[in-house]
């Protein structure tokens, strides 16, 4: 599978660079700078799902003692009229200033209205007690039915669906729509001796991160702000801030601290424009952190689905035709991944004939955010279950249903372009041939497969390379480390320089301090980061045969690069003795100054990647209890640059799919008051829900990328949502379409089926 | 959380006379045991000052005393502390399972019996399991000490039945008999740091022939309070506890039963996983018994 490369550095898993101060508590998260005079801001929520915001008046709060700045919507420029935020998190630039700080509505309970600045917690809690907002409270729009339904309430009376085939003149909470298709599925379900149907609904879901959102901002007499925050992305951070305030991207820096957990969810911007604005009026500098509930309330989770699936086989399981509608809350502005959704719901098949349909619709919930693979787990669990079933239908194994009809090299995707090299047989593959596959199962027990997918993204990108004067290196990149990407980093240099790993540190500089880069998402970093550190260390090889050639008075084109050495190219003047890159950086100031480098680049080529996950679960018949026995996640990395980095990745997947797939939920009262706002209530999996995830890297090198590395930040989420609904369909014998599969949800099924 | 003051008495008497005085001038005043309810209390919605007072260094509620016919439990034992005592572990495997149960070990290094009991919380865990083993609550006062069956102890939803001024010393239990034996089984969706969706604490005592002479069945999490189900325990007694015994006792749980749909559970589900968790924890206290020929004297 692999091509055998000898690696000395590529595929190992040494101790990250940052790993020290992470254990010891001495790394620096969001909440831990504090500054000299700095106060606490604090925001005013919306306690109504919708509403028209008539009058605030904050006079009361302003006057308080303690209190140094107040500011509503009123303080900011009119939210920009054109743009889009680029990335995973969608949406109108526009759509963000107004969730950041609400102007004349309110759309989500939890939406901020207001915010203050003040000596202490306490007295920024008394004030914003103290500022008065008239609101004509409104019907919410709570879920994708009632949204979609004529006649329903209105979030956006300027809203009119995008994309529609004839351009639509009468307002709608169906933000846009998308269609796909190919060939003919009439004819298509005509030839099918099979057909499956289904339909799925899923809730909203929070990433879940550790770490609350958190800054300070501080701002000088001329208008420049610094701002320290937690982020996957301060760069993008900055052209957001900038674009909401209408400030000249130059007067902000953005620093990025340590960060503990994103999954996408610290791609969009909340806090800082507020920070920003706060201390512009209070000349001091102000933090601000959320509490659990906030982040809840009034972040970014993903969006709760509807999708209804059909699919259409031969006796020897040939997919013939397939269809998917699938509706998609995009919370209380547009931006939701419906585009992903739709665009990855066929992609494991050869499929001559489809069609999809996607609605992304505006409800009374918070605006969502990206969330590993946004989109996909969603569309792909409704897919992946109704093959379970047409499997089942057929009579044959649910991998080889799959590998007959999986896409590969050259298979045109569903999303339009043809395949590049991928691994989704050899996933396949290595899936059947597991012991875990065909391990018994424990009486009562059930095994479940799925499918992964995500398209991993290039983008933009800048590293630089020092080298100090003793030869070890420096790399300066700009992507905040969420998964132990320094190290990735490191071993990329080191690799490529031919050093060891230990001389090279990695450090994330900031908006000023380094070029810009996109953010830590899309499953990008390693790779296109990565390409940029691998070209901007090649660059220093080029410097030190340079180098060397000066030191030696011969060629350049005599001097070769082998194992972090400078040699002559044999034959001609074998007497020279090789140079190392500590010996060319002593002697650096003869021979022309400091080795630096720089690289940057557009890139492109990411490799798509495939996994295949296999669910054990049990499930209690008397209490619908659900235990995790077994999980196994497969997945084609491309190459692993650090191996147990890559396993930690398709672990927090597999727990975070798991989670998602049997309670994790956001629970609504008919108010749009969300019930679960704190980790007791909105319940992901502590540690001993889950068994060891057993993982096995598959390795089908992305030609695209130096040392073949395709993302895998994304799809390990993707297949456990089915994986596991399709483990306890063979162990109840019943297929539930609705996620999670708690246990009032299992009961009920089982209960409904004896009856 | 807000400024508070905070005293920590070394007697009952000082105790006493500390949340007296308190109370005369109308400050507001809590007991804090290990503070793991309160602490997050402080730190959420109710923010306005108090006076707390620390019952952490009084003798008594430190007291462990495992006598011939009584055992006595100070209010301020913190689970962990209780459950490395294997021969309470032995006597009371049931009410050990509930206190274990409470969060994770760091959080048993701090949480007490007591503060369980006293916060009232509907899902306390160790609330069932103490009903069914029949403990009596100590409690001391401005006029002394007085007692109070744990059932009655719990007024309502985050309500007990102490009187200003008042506080809880120990929980006195009755040594259990050979042939005796407790057990507690909670329902919820998550391993641990979970709260309880229903829960139910058993004890039975066998005779010789292996039927059942004496049994208390509580329920917790499935009504504003946990409840004493005499129904359950009648459908117990005189029987060998047979699966027929255990599904009429289950049956009397769910019908004793008056949850609501929220969150955590629809009312259809508990009541129905309330009386599974009967007829299991039943089962567990049964083979204990049996297993346990001779204990106590
Ligand atoms: C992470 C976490 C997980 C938890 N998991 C569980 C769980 O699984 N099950 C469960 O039942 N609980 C759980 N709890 C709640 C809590 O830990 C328990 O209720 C614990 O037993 C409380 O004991 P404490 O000593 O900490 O009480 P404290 O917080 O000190 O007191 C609780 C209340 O009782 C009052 N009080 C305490 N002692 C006395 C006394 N002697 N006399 C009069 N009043 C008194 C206090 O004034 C306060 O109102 C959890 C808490 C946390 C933080």
């Amino acid at each position: 599978m692999s091509e055998s490369i000898d690696y000395k550095l590529v595929g190992t898993s040494p101790v990250r660079p940052d790993g020290v101060d992470k254990v010891t508590g001495r790394a620096q998260y969001g909440a831990d700078l504090n500054l000299p005079n700095q106060i606490h801001g604090k925001v005013l929520r919306s306690p109504h799902a919708h509403a028209r915001i008539k009058r605030i008046d904050t006079s009361r709060a302003t006057a308080m003692p303690g209190v140094y700045a107040v500011i509503t919507g009123e303080d900011f420029p009119p939210p920009p009229e054109h743009g889009d935020v680029g990335g995973e998190a969608g949406g109108s630039i526009g759509d963000h200033a107004r969730n950041i700080m609400a102007r004349d509505k309110a759309l989500y309970h939890g939406h901020a209205v207001a915010a203050v600045a003040a000596r202490s917690l306490r007295i920024a809690d008394e004030a914003l007690a103290a500022i008065e907002v008239e609101y004509e409270v409104l019907e919410p729009v709570l879920d994708l039915d009632a949204a979609m339904a004529p006649g329903a309430p209105l979030l956006d009376e300027n809203c009119f669906t995008k994309n529609l085939p004839e351009k639509s003149d009468k307002p709608s909470n169906i933000a846009e729509v998308m269609l796909l298709s190919r060939g003919d599925v009439d004819k298509g379900f005509e030839e099918a001796d099979v057909i499956v149907e289904g339909e799925y609904r899923i809730p909203m879901a929070h990433q879940g991160y550790i770490e609350p959102h958190a800054c300070i901002a501080n701002t000088n007499e001329a208008g420049q702000s610094t701002v320290w925050c937690c982020t996957q992305a301060h760069f993008d951070f900055r052209a957001i801030t900038a674009k909401v305030l209408n400030m000249n991207v130059a007067d902000l820096k953005f620093i990025a601290s340590e960060i503990g957990g994103g999954f996408g969810g610290k791609t969009v911007v909340y806090l800082e424009p507020l920070a920003v604005l706060l201390s512009r009026k209070a000349r001091r500098p102000v933090k601000m952190k959320m509490t659990r509930e906030e982040v809840f309330r009034a972040t970014g989770p993903t969006s709760g689905t509807h999708c209804k699936i059909k699919v259409g086989a031969k006796k020897d399981g040939t997919l013939t035709a397939a269809t998917a509608w699938m509706a998609y809350e995009a919370g209380a502005y547009a931006g939701a991944p419906m585009g992903p959704g739709a665009l990855t719901v066929f992609v494991p098949y050869h499929l001559e004939n489809f069609k999809v349909e996607g609605y992304e619709v505006l409800v009374n919930k918070p605006k969502v955010g990206a969330y590993r693979a946004p989109g996909a787990p969603q569309s792909m669990h409704a897919m992946e279950s109704a093959i379970d079933d047409l499997a089942r239908e057929l009579n044959m194994d649910p991998l080889d249903l799959r590998l007959k009809n999986a896409a590969e090299e050259g298979t045109r995707a569903s999303y339009g372009p043809k395949f590049p090299v991928i691994g989704l047989k050899e996933c396949l593959r290595a899936a059947k041939a597991h012991p875990n596959y065909t391990r018994a199962l424990p009486e009562g027990a059930g095994r479940g497969v799925a499918v992964g997918f995500w398209f991993n993204f290039g983008l933009q990108s800048s590293a630089e390379v020092h080298v100090n004067e003793n030869g070890t290196v420096t790399v300066v990149e700009g992507n905040p480390d969420i998964g132990g990407s320094r190290a990735s980093m490191c071993i990329m240099a080191a690799e490529t320089l031919g050093v060891p790993y230990e001389s090279v540190r990695t450090l994330i500089g900031d908006t000023e301090s380094t070029g810009f880069s996109n953010s830590t998402g899309g499953s990008r970093t390693t790779f296109a980061t990565g390409m940029a550190v691998v070209r901007a260390c090649e660059d220093i090889i080029a410097q030190c045969r340079a180098r060397a050639a000066v030191t030696w008075g011969i060629d350049e084109d005599q001097v070769l690069w082998v194992d972090g050495q400078a040699i002559p190219a044999s034959g001609v003047n074998d007497e020279l003795k090789p140079l190392s890159l500590a010996d060319i950086a002593e002697n650096a100031a003869k021979t022309g100054g400091p080795l630096l480098s720089r690289a940057s680049l557009t890139a492109k080529g990411a490799g798509p990647s495939f996994s295949v996950n296999i669910a054990d679960l049990q499930v209690d018949r008397d209490t619908g209890k659900i235990d995790v026995l077994a999980f196994t996640a497969i997945q084609d990395a491309g190459r692993a640059i650090h191996k147990a980095y890559v396993e930690g990745q398709l672990q927090g997947g597999a727990a975070q799919g798991l989670g998602w797939a049997l309670n994790e939920e956001y629970i609504y009262n008919a108010d749009g008051i969300m019930e679960n706002a704190g980790f007791l209530d909105y319940r992901m999996p502590v540690a001993s829900d889950l068994p060891m995830i057993d993982t096995q890297i598959v390795e089908v090198p992305n030609p695209r990328h130096p040392y073949g590395v395709r993302g895998v930040g994304e799809t390990p989420i993707v297949a456990p949502l089915a994986a596991a609904a399709n483990a306890v369909r063979d162990a109840i014998g019943i297929r539930i379409h609705d996620l999670p599969l708690s246990p009032p949800r299992v009961l009920a099924a089982l209960d409904a089926a004896a009856d | 959380m807000e400024a508070f003051a905070y005293v920590a008495p070394s007697s009952i008497d000082e105790a006493v006379a500390e949340l007296a005085r308190h109370a005369k001038k109308g400050h507001r005043t809590q007991v804090l045991a290990g503070g793991t309810d309160l602490l997050v209390q402080m730190r959420g919605a109710d923010i306005e000052p108090r006076i707390l007072v620390d019952i952490k260094n009084v003798a008594e509620t430190n007291r462990l005393h495992l006598g011939n016919n009584e055992i006595f439990i100070g209010a301020a034992i913190p689970s962990a502390v209780l459950n490395e005592n294997a021969e309470l572990v032995e006597l009371l495997p049931g009410l050990l399972e509930a206190a274990d149960l409470i969060g994770s070990t760091q959080i048993q290094g701090r949480a007490t019996l007591g503060g369980n009991l006293c916060n009232a919380s509907p899902a306390g865990d160790t609330i069932p399991a103490m009903i069914a083993v029949g403990v009596s609550c100590v409690i001391a006062g401005g006029k002394g000490q007085r007692e109070m069956p744990v059932e009655k102890f719990v007024v309502g939803v985050g309500r007990n039945a102490l009187e200003a001024g008042e506080f809880l010393v120990g929980l006195k239990i009755p040594r259990p008999k050979s042939r005796a034996a407790d057990a507690y089984l909670r329902f919820t969706p998550r391993t641990e740091m979970d709260i309880a969706v229903a829960g139910c604490g058993v004890s039975v005592t066998l005779d010789a022939k292996g039927l059942c002479k004496e049994a208390r069945v509580a329920i917790g999490a499935v009504a504003p309070t946990a409840i004493l189900v005499p129904a359950a325990a009648n459908a117990l007694i005189g029987t060998t506890l047979d699966d027929a015994a255990l599904a009429a006792a289950a049956a009397a749980c769910s019908d004793a039963a008056s949850p609501i749909t929220d969150k955590r559970g629809t009312i259809d589900f508990r009541r129905k996983v309330v009386g599974v968790l009967c007829r299991r924890a039943t089962a567990i206290a049964r083979d204990r018994a049996l297993a346990r020929k001779v204990l106590g004297v």
